[in-house]
């Protein structure tokens, strides 16, 4: 049987369907006999959905940087 | 020119605006221009707006109420060059039709971001603002590898060959953030 600490971090691949098979089958056996972790699990999938309910957007790295250096180059 | 001095006085640290606001501001330009290049612009010249007036900042508001503030009228500003362009024909709408407003142009007009009506998409943007100042707390590293993956959907393998982790790596890491922002988004929207 896998620690909570796998089965966590199983649980954060599975969040972006990137657990394999045999994972998600350790998983959730485990979450089926540790109630924490499906406590978790729960909690991480709302999460998940919080995610893409608040459509985010964010800037790229590179757009961050030119911004950093317009703005240095104005101080 | 702003000098040393002035910083100093009134807590405006321009060097961590775009670490710490970039992403909040560009949320908010997308969501009323929905033209994400524009919104990058307006973003940055916000910031260059808040350099310039910097000697104005009492400090009476927090940094990010503050150039919220600015990009606010950025977006107004907008507004009103593409009206002015599309002709000279002027609409006037009555806008004070409910008495509780003072005035009656398009200002007030504007959503409030932290205004709290239980409004779909208010509370859409309350949510991605929770969010984005959740993320904000969040170790540098932790924050890039969760917005990468999570916001800018870009592919595990991308995601090493850039910081150049491994995928236990970046799992451990995408872990420990969705870890910490359910902690954060805790209070309101568990």
């Amino acid at each position: 049987m896998i620690s909570c600490e796998e089965a966590a971090t199983i649980c954060s691949k599975t969040q972006y369907k990137e657990a394999s098979f045999i994972e998600k089958m350790r998983l959730s056996f485990h979450i089926f006999i540790c109630k924490t972790c499906s406590k978790f699990s729960k909690n991480n999938k709302h999460l998940s959905s919080l995610c893409e309910k608040a459509k985010l957007h964010t800037l790229t790295e590179a757009e961050k940087v030119e911004m950093k250096e317009n703005i240095k180059s104005e101080i | 020119m702003i000098t040393e001095h002035i910083m100093k006085t009134h807590q405006l640290y321009p060097e961590k605006w775009v670490d710490l606001y970039a992403d909040y501001l560009f949320n908010y330009a997308v969501a009323r221009i929905s033209d994400a290049d524009l919104a990058k612009d307006l973003v940055q010249e916000t910031f260059f707006a808040g350099l310039k007036s910097a000697k104005n900042y009492k400090g009476e508001a927090t940094e990010r109420t503050w150039l919220i503030a600015i990009l606010k009228r950025k977006v107004i500003d907008h507004y009103r060059k593409i009206n002015s362009k599309k002709g000279k024909a002027e609409v006037r709408i009555n806008y004070s039709s409910s008495s509780d407003s003072e005035g009656d142009w398009l200002e007030e007009q504007v959503a409030d971001p932290f205004s709290t009506l239980e409004n779909g998409v208010l509370e859409n943007e309350e949510l991605g603002i929770a969010i984005q100042e959740c993320i904000g707390k969040l170790p540098k590293k932790q924050a890039l590898v969760f917005t990468m993956k999570t916001i800018q959907n870009i592919s595990t393998e991308d995601i090493c060959n850039d910081l150049e982790i491994n995928p236990s790596n970046l799992w451990v890491m995408i872990h420990r953030a969705r870890t910490s922002l359910m902690d954060c988004l805790n209070k309101n929207w568990f």
